[in-house]
């Protein structure tokens, strides 16, 4: 089918006129435009350069003699046979002109009226990952393209996960080309349901749909007479009115990374920084963390006096009221809603460099405006971008993005990326190069919150343990599956009940059933599972009770982590050492046999590590004994330590 | 609620920018060249260490041949600003008596590139803030705000660091250099909306005014000082121009204009269908590709 460029659509959101007649209207207009930052994603060939290099082109951003380099470059190099190729708008440097590819992350500049606009050009080529990354990071919206021939492909999976995974809610679906399917509806909603389906998959709650062609420019400006089956909005009044998130940003509190000190003089002392969420005003009650110091707003300073309020988004200097501590790295934020502070946590890696993650090796760490050392652990899986399968890693390699617990050398001021953009996203540096070698994204913490305050209560642990006439404990079994576990365990508490001591058994089925029953076997939720089990476990010990728990909790990580939680002696780690061997000869519930065949992914002895104890309370070797003798062994343990 | 309009976004990003590399750079510099892109950068940083003075001076890597206006504006802003004011002209080029009218390329080669690289290692700077922007051209649309230059001011395209989020590494291994742009997203209009909103001043060449010129291949060139070598019997013609960026004069094109006033240059600006750099003769170079050969080599 040839392709035409005349287009009969006249772009609508060029107000020529108003520039000519009255040049302050029309600035007024614009001095109050807002801005959007989105990305254009897609696969090799979807058009995304083409899509750009038309808004450009009837946003009126080509200039004249750029437009005849255009035409003179689109018959010399274009791919458009004599028609004005708009990609070569868009891709700039020489090697990838040459190669007629898009390689790295390119910024394009457009406004209408409403609002200016910068779009993030990202490659769609698999080993770019880091690419699109990089340019969604700062992206407010994710236009993902789609070639109406072609449907949904891998690629625009792996885009959409990517988009949705560094936090872009809003999606739109830009379904390209149409004029070469005949503007076809029923290959529209097709491929709109076939998005959906995977959109969902992976948690994508809402996308807006468009039919567009970038190349004849249907439904960009103006709404298609191709497509009058189509009501939706054109791409331009979505991109014009979509809500960014400055009103949520503002309504949660406040949080400051401090950038800089401001201490012209003796009389002066201002703290310097971008507000990452909240809004704040003289009088304000803050918090610098991670001391906790409290003071109280007194002016907000700038060259062009002081200012009332200050919202997300803006860059200030304020003052307090107090003389106290706080440089750069801290964060100020509303007092009676302070962040978090921890030095261990659990996050999602994106690797960018050639060289691959070392696990255990030291790297720069920067956090908003923090610096630290940082420990990466080996990952807990990584994601096949494409399937969106867990898999297991050793490492990650450039493009790569996995899950892995990282410990910092000093505690730092964080929020969930979920939450907070600015605080929960970092970039981690190599000590020896100084090369940006990845980019994450930190999901919670694995200590406890450092900020919530105790409530004293009158009648504590002792006076529980001691009506009970025991010391309590935490038996804590861990070993594969099929290693015994549960059968010793039951055990166990059935000869503690019987000489009389108050037990309980937390076991893994049981508990997925009612405090755990929206957890899942993700990584993530494994985690969560323990961490749970481990809270519960504390506070039945608390209540003076012997807890006796039966879980894989294959992470040394994990187990120590309960072990930080309770009083110095009462965690006792049992390990059940059962060979893998013995363990999936026995296999009692078939799962050794779905792992083997690939059926079961992740499955702890085959395709994911089990990290045994290095020196446990107590060791049973299941080989050596029975069931009743490794009971009998556990209790006189336990009591002999009482 | 209060929404921010896309200069209050831009003004924020860029002053965050000047504040991490004052925080992370051992020995920042801002290259100025008294060009509008140099004025928004200049009031920038002054807002974003007020009360303080930016805490580096400003570097003025002077060619001798720029416009006498540019000279009076630059020794008046800084004096306004409280900062040290460093000019460099290269001893060499200096002495070879380099010029646009004798030496061709070589004039911005010496002077410019040669200069700065010069001024950058006599001082030992390891950070310099530069005015360019991403909608000037189409190279620069894919650099980083934190452009690594190696020892010897290179830069590689394929080899930058990924930039994300609003974190900046600023990080360097001795001897490299960071060339930094804080209005790298800034577009021209906004540069012009940003001077007119927050009165910038600005060189006296932007506004139209009777000015002597004479037509060179095809470009209005004005005619600053007698240097200027006239054809024989060649006289200047006053005519009512103005710039749209400034350089070194007998490389800057004028074009004819009557905006006088700053919402009459928007006008313009908006109205006219000659892009910006395309006044300048430095584009055209090597095809399509002179200015990303230039970075390469070390120019800005």
């Amino acid at each position: 089918m040839s392709r035409d460029v005349t287009t009969s659509q006249e772009p609508k959101y060029v107000v020529e006129d108003l520039i000519a007649e009255d040049i302050d209207a029309y600035l007024d207009v614009h001095q109050h435009k807002t801005m959007l930052r989105f990305i254009t994603c897609g696969s090799v060939d979807d058009g995304k350069s083409t899509l750009i290099g038309r808004l450009l082109y009837d946003s009126k951003m080509i200039f004249e003699d750029q437009l005849a380099a255009l035409e003179d470059d689109s018959k010399r190099v274009g791919t458009q046979g004599q028609e004005i190729d708009f990609a070569l708008l868009v891709d700039g440097l020489a090697a990838e002109r040459e190669q007629g590819i898009t390689i790295d992350v390119a910024y394009r500049f457009f406004a209408t009226e409403k609002r200016k606009f910068i779009v993030a050009d990202t490659p769609g080529h698999e080993q770019y990952t880091r690419n699109m990354v990089t340019g969604a990071s700062t992206a407010d919206l994710a236009v993902i393209l789609i070639d109406a021939r072609k449907g949904v492909l891998t690629q625009t999976k792996r885009h959409s996960y990517l988009a949705h995974l560094i936090g872009i809610r809003n999606i739109v679906l830009a379904v390209n080309k149409m004029d070469l399917v005949d503007y076809d509806q029923a290959t529209f909603e097709h491929i709109v349901a076939d998005y959906r389906a995977f959109a969902k998959e992976i948690g994508i709650v809402d996308f807006v749909p468009m039919p567009i062609s970038g190349f004849k420019g249907d439904n960009i400006t103006a709404h298609s007479r191709n497509t009058p089956w189509y009501d939706g909005p054109t791409l331009i009044d979505h991109l014009e009115t979509v809500e960014v998130n400055s009103a949520i940003d503002q309504s949660k509190p406040l949080r400051m990374p401090v950038q800089w000190v401001n201490r012209p003089n003796l009389d002066f002392r201002g703290f310097s920084g971008l507000i990452a969420t909240g809004t704040v005003a003289p009088g304000d009650k803050i918090r610098v963390l991670p001391s906790g110091k409290t003071s109280a707003v007194s002016r907000i300073s700038t060259m062009d006096g002081d200012q009332e309020l200050a919202v997300a988004g803006q860059s200030v200097t304020i003052c307090f009221e107090d003389e106290i501590d706080c440089s750069r790295g801290d964060v100020i934020a509303a007092a009676d809603a302070p962040p978090e502070v921890s030095d261990q946590f659990e996050s999602t890696i994106v690797w960018m460099n050639d060289e691959a993650l070392h696990v255990g090796r030291s790297y720069w760490l920067k956090l908003a405006s923090q610096m630290v050392s940082v420990t990466v652990l080996e990952p807990k899986y990584k994601i096949d971008v494409n399937t969106l399968d867990h898999l297991a890693a050793k490492t990650l390699e450039l493009n790569e993005i996995g899950v892995a617990e990282i410990s910092t050398d000093k505690q730092i001021v964080f929020e969930r990326y979920e939450d907070d953009r600015p605080l929960g996203g970092f970039i981690l540096i190599d000590k020896m190069t100084n090369a940006t070698v990845g980019a994450g994204m930190l999901h919670f913490s694995l200590r406890r919150a450092q900020n919530v305050h105790w409530q004293a209560l009158d009648i504590g642990r002792k006076h529980h343990a001691g009506l009970k006439n025991q010391k309590p404990a935490v038996l804590w079994f861990t070993g594969l599956s099929g290693s015994g576990k549960s059968t010793i365990a039951n055990l166990v508490e059935k000869k503690l009940h019987r000489m009389n001591r108050h037990t309980f058994l937390l076991d893994g089925d049981n508990v997925r059933h009612g405090l755990n029953k929206d957890l899942g076997f993700t990584e993530a939720d494994r985690i969560e599972n323990i961490r749970r089990v481990g809270e519960v476990a504390k506070l039945m010990a608390d209540a003076g009770l012997i807890v006796v728990t039966a879980f894989i909790s294959p992470f040394r990580a994990e187990r120590e982590m309960v072990r930080s939680m309770l009083p110095d002696g009462e965690f006792v780690e049992v390990f059940i050492d059962t060979p893998l061997e013995v363990a999936e000869e026995r296999d009692v519930k078939g799962l050794y046999k779905k792992a083997r065949s690939g059926e079961l992914k992740n499955f702890t002895g085959i395709d994911s590590p089990y990290e045994a104890p290095e020196t446990p309370e107590i060791r049973i070797d299941t080989t050596s004994m029975s069931a009743e003798e490794a009971a009998t062994i556990i209790v006189e343990t336990l009591l002999d330590g009482n | 609620m209060k929404t921010l309009t896309h200069l209050e976004r831009l003004e924020a990003e860029s002053i965050h920018i000047l504040r991490e590399v004052v925080a992370e750079a051992e020995k920042p510099v801002m290259l100025y060249s008294v060009g509008k892109d140099s004025a928004v950068m200049l009031h920038l940083a002054r807002k974003a260490f007020y009360p303080s003075p930016p805490p580096f001076p400003l570097l003025h890597v002077d060619t001798t041949w720029k416009f006498q206006e540019m000279y009076k504006l630059r020794d008046r802003m800084a004096k306004e600003s409280g900062m040290e004011l460093l000019v460099y002209r290269n001893p060499e080029a200096e002495e070879k008596g380099i010029n646009p009218f004798d030496h061709g390329p070589l004039h911005t080669d010496m002077w410019k590139t040669e200069g700065l690289k010069q001024a950058l290692d006599k001082w030992g700077f390891d950070a310099a803030f530069g005015g360019a922007r991403r909608d000037e051209e189409k190279s620069r649309a894919k650099e980083r705000i934190f452009s690594f230059r190696t020892s010897s001011h290179g830069w590689d395209p394929k080899n930058q660091r990924p930039e994300l989020w609003n974190l900046y590494n600023a990080r360097k291994n001795k001897g490299e250099g960071i060339r930094v742009f804080p209005i790298s997203n800034w577009t021209e209009l906004d540069v012009w909306q940003y001077i007119h909103l927050n009165d910038v001043p600005i060189v006296p060449l932007y506004f139209a005014a009777k000015r002597p010129t004479v037509e060179r291949d095809g470009m209005l060139v004005m005619v600053d000082d007698d240097r200027f070598p006239l054809e024989k019997g060649e006289v200047p013609v006053e005519r009512s121009i103005r710039f749209r960026t400034l350089g070194c004069y007998p490389l800057t094109g004028a074009v004819e204009s009557e905006a006088k006033t700053l919402p009459e240059i928007i006008q313009e600006t908006l109205l006219t269908t000659t892009s910006e750099r395309q006044g300048r003769a430095i584009d055209k170079d090597a095809g399509g590709a002179g200015m990303e050969k230039k970075k390469q080599e070390g120019y800005f």
